[in-house]
């Protein structure tokens, strides 16, 4: 499983990355939206891990440009903002299970990763 | 003080604890105290001024119609004294003219004039011929005066001089009084005699004796000395001295008001009878003639003051029920600035809440992330891994990161909880989320904090930020209420098909009685000065009502308070603000229930 972390804050993204790789899962991150884009051209991923709210250009749209990239990538949000704008958009576009407060315990994250991933696959059995 | 204590108007005693911003704009009292003396001021000095002034003209009305009256009867009277007594004289010249001076000396002739005068007119006593040299000549009588010489009296000197006489009443030989008069006639051969006329008063008497006199009346003659020559019936006998003072001559009937000292005022009405020594008076008593006009004073004056003591009702309960509009309208207008205010204070809370929240997430996600990484590299790395101390502690670090992290969590739901959508709650959870806020303070003081909520109570529709806010509210209340080491139970129940109870007890101070009716009024507060508003609860039954429900207060002093709210399973469907602000301005207005009964407003439903 390849995952696309996505956040601005570059400490937090970076040390995320670091953490999911010891747990054997193949995490590239980017600080900036912009690159994110490029490496979705790049590199085929299962999932992106998008922070809601990032400098030039927000997660919720950041998600529209990947998908026309990649069409069965899947998404979730994670975002430390509890704006009621950015929340509503945010449950509104991926779905309130689709969605991480930080701060996030790994294993909350691990696990709602499997949820995500889960999800693909009876997606994918449906088809 | 008990009638007045009752009646005594709610702003009476109004204390404004408000603070500088929204500080009431009137004094009620001065207003109202301004306002009754102004109103009482003009209602009744005209009132007044016009019952003095109706009394001055109504007085001056009766006292010159009195005086009318006077001079009127004083007039008709004197002109019957006058026509007595010109009858009289006219009588003895019709004598003179019939008869030849002969025969008059004749004194059985002269008997018979004098028995015709008695038969026709009444009255006369004696009749006598006189001389020109003033001796008695003949004489007609009960009395032998024949050959008595007057020629040095008075009364023959006066008749000599002016041709005719009547003199003051005197008593003769028998102690009869009776008067004189006397002619004059000039012969034509030459020469003159006088026909001189004794009379009894008895019937000049009568000619003032049958006048009906109002007002202890008296009507009498007097001559210039002021000696009675009528009897009177206050003022003496004949020939006694009167004791009025003899009024000025005047040619007409006069009236005049004179103050003695043994009768008080008298009305005297009085008139010089002309070619006699007699001036006909008139004497009433002026305290018995204004008697009825007293009498009408006193009905007007009960009237008066009828009339008073009404105005001043009116005015007093009048006024007293406006200003007390007035106050209860600006209690209201002070209830929605607060409700305003609080509503901002709230959102701006809500505001910086969300955004402290916010900032304090992110380097919290990366703290998070940082001592999660060190934790995974002891496990993935055996050879940092061997010391357990250092695992503790990145253990302890992670951990405070999840409380802080739960805190940023709460702050973030009251900011979205600050906007009123209607959603689904699950009570329970909304309860422990709102007791998170006050945990720490529960621990700290010993307090023992119970929830139990019953299995039936479902998750329903309703406003989740208001409940907290009401939740909050109660639970700070008790906390508040209750010693260090007591306890607050929380409860709640289905009740009935179609409600949930919730039911917040404390074994605190308790509330007494007479506050009990109050807590729900705005600004009511036991704790002015020690930081309370005393808009807490009201706040709260406006929201409470809001939501459909009602709250309720049952307390008992020194065992503990219960608030109880009930709340719809399903919201009233007009939840706005509007319909709360208009609520909120009205608990403390109608809060007469002493058992805080108070029940929701159904209108509120739609």
């Amino acid at each position: 499983m390849r995952i696309l972390l996505v956040d601005d804050e570059r400490e937090y993204v970076s040390t995320l990355a670091e953490r999911l790789s010891l747990r054997g899962i193949e995490a590239d991150w980017v600080s900036d939206p912009a690159e994110a884009v490029l490496r979705a051209g790049e590199q085929v991923y299962d999932l992106a891990v998008l922070d809601v709210k990032m400098p030039r250009i927000d997660g919720i749209a950041l998600k529209r440009l990947l998908e026309a990239k990649q069409p069965r990538l899947k998404f979730l949000f994670i975002t430390g903002h509890g704006e009621e704008g950015a929340f509503k958009a945010g449950v509104s576009e991926a779905g309130p299970d689709h969605y991480l407060f930080k701060p996030v315990m790994l294993d909350d994250f691990l696990r709602k990763i499997d949820e995500v991933m889960s999800e693909d696959r009876e997606e994918g059995r449906d088809e | 003080m008990g009638l007045f204590a009752n009646l005594k108007p709610k702003f009476w005693h109004h204390v404004d604890v408000s603070h500088r911003p929204h500080r009431h704009l009137f004094n009620f009292r001065r207003i109202w105290e301004m306002t009754i003396a102004l109103t009482l001021a003009v209602a009744l000095i005209p009132l007044i001024i016009m019952a003095v002034i109706d009394q001055q003209v109504s007085r001056n009305a009766i006292e010159s119609d009195i005086l009318q009256r006077t001079v009127q009867l004083v007039s008709v009277s004197k002109q019957s004294v006058s026509y007595f007594l010109a009858e009289r004289r006219a009588a003895l010249r019709l004598v003179v003219r019939g008869h030849d001076l002969e025969e008059l000396l004749d004194d059985a002739r002269l008997g018979r004039v004098l028995d015709n005068l008695k038969e026709s007119f009444g009255g006369f006593v004696d009749l006598g011929v006189i001389d020109d040299r003033g001796i008695q000549k003949s004489y007609a009588g009960p009395y032998q005066l024949k050959g008595r010489d007057y020629r040095s009296a008075d009364w023959f000197q006066e008749v000599s001089r002016s041709g005719m006489y009547i003199s003051p009443v005197f008593e003769g030989f028998r102690g009869v009084p009776h008067m004189v008069i006397a002619i004059r006639h000039a012969v034509p051969a030459g020469g003159a005699y006088v026909l001189r006329a004794t009379l009894d008063t008895a019937k000049f008497n009568n000619l003032l004796s049958v006048l009906d006199l109002e007002g202890r009346g008296d009507a009498f003659v007097i001559d210039r000395a002021g000696v009675l020559q009528t009897p009177s019936r206050y003022h003496g006998n004949v020939l006694d001295q009167v004791k009025i003072p003899v009024p000025p001559y005047t040619p007409q009937p006069t009236v005049e008001e004179v103050q003695t000292p043994e009768n008080g005022p008298l009305v005297i009405g009085y008139a010089y009878v002309p070619d006699t020594p007699f001036i006909l008076m008139i004497v009433k008593h002026k305290t018995v003639l204004m008697t009825e006009w007293v009498r009408g004073r006193l009905t007007l004056l009960s009237f008066l003051v009828i009339s008073v003591a009404a105005i001043i009702l009116v005015v007093l309960g009048g006024i007293t029920y406006l200003v007390n509009q007035i106050y209860m309208a600006d209690q209201r207008r002070l209830m929605v600035l607060h409700q305003a205010e609080y509503a901002n204070k709230m959102a701006s809370l809500g505001r910086l809440s969300a955004g402290v929240a916010h900032e304090i997430n992110n380097p919290l996600a990366i703290i998070n992330e940082k001592a999660g990484l060190i934790r995974d590299l002891f496990v993935f790395r055996p050879e940092y891994g061997e010391d357990p101390k250092l695992m503790s502690l990145i253990d302890a670090i992670i951990a405070q990161v999840e409380r802080c992290a739960g805190i940023t969590r709460r702050l973030l739901n009251f900011a979205r909880s600050s906007e009123s959508d209607i959603k689904e709650v699950d009570l329970k959870e909304l309860i422990l989320e709102v007791l998170g806020f006050v945990g720490k303070e529960a621990e700290y003081r010993c307090i023992d904090v119970q929830v139990e909520v019953s299995e039936d109570v479902p998750r329903f529709e309703s406003g989740p930020g208001r409940l907290q806010e009401i939740f909050l509210n109660l639970i700070t209340n008790a906390f508040a209420a209750v010693e260090d080491g007591g306890w607050i139970r929380i409860q709640a129940s289905r009740k009935g098909g179609n409600r949930v109870e919730i039911r917040f007890s404390d074994n605190g101070h308790g509330i007494p009685q007479k506050d009990l009716e109050r807590v729900f009024e705005p600004f009511f507060s036991t704790r002015h000065g020690k930081g309370g508003t005393g808009l807490g609860l009201s706040i709260t039954y406006g929201l409470v009502q809001e939501l459909g429900g009602k709250l309720t207060v049952a307390s008992e002093v020194g065992k503990g308070t219960t608030f109880t709210v009930t709340l719809p399973l399903v919201p009233p469907k007009a939840a706005n603000k509007s319909a709360f602000v208009d609520r909120m301005a009205r608990p403390g207005m109608d809060a007469n229930d002493t058992t805080g009964e108070y029940t929701h407003a159904d209108t509120a439903r739609g």
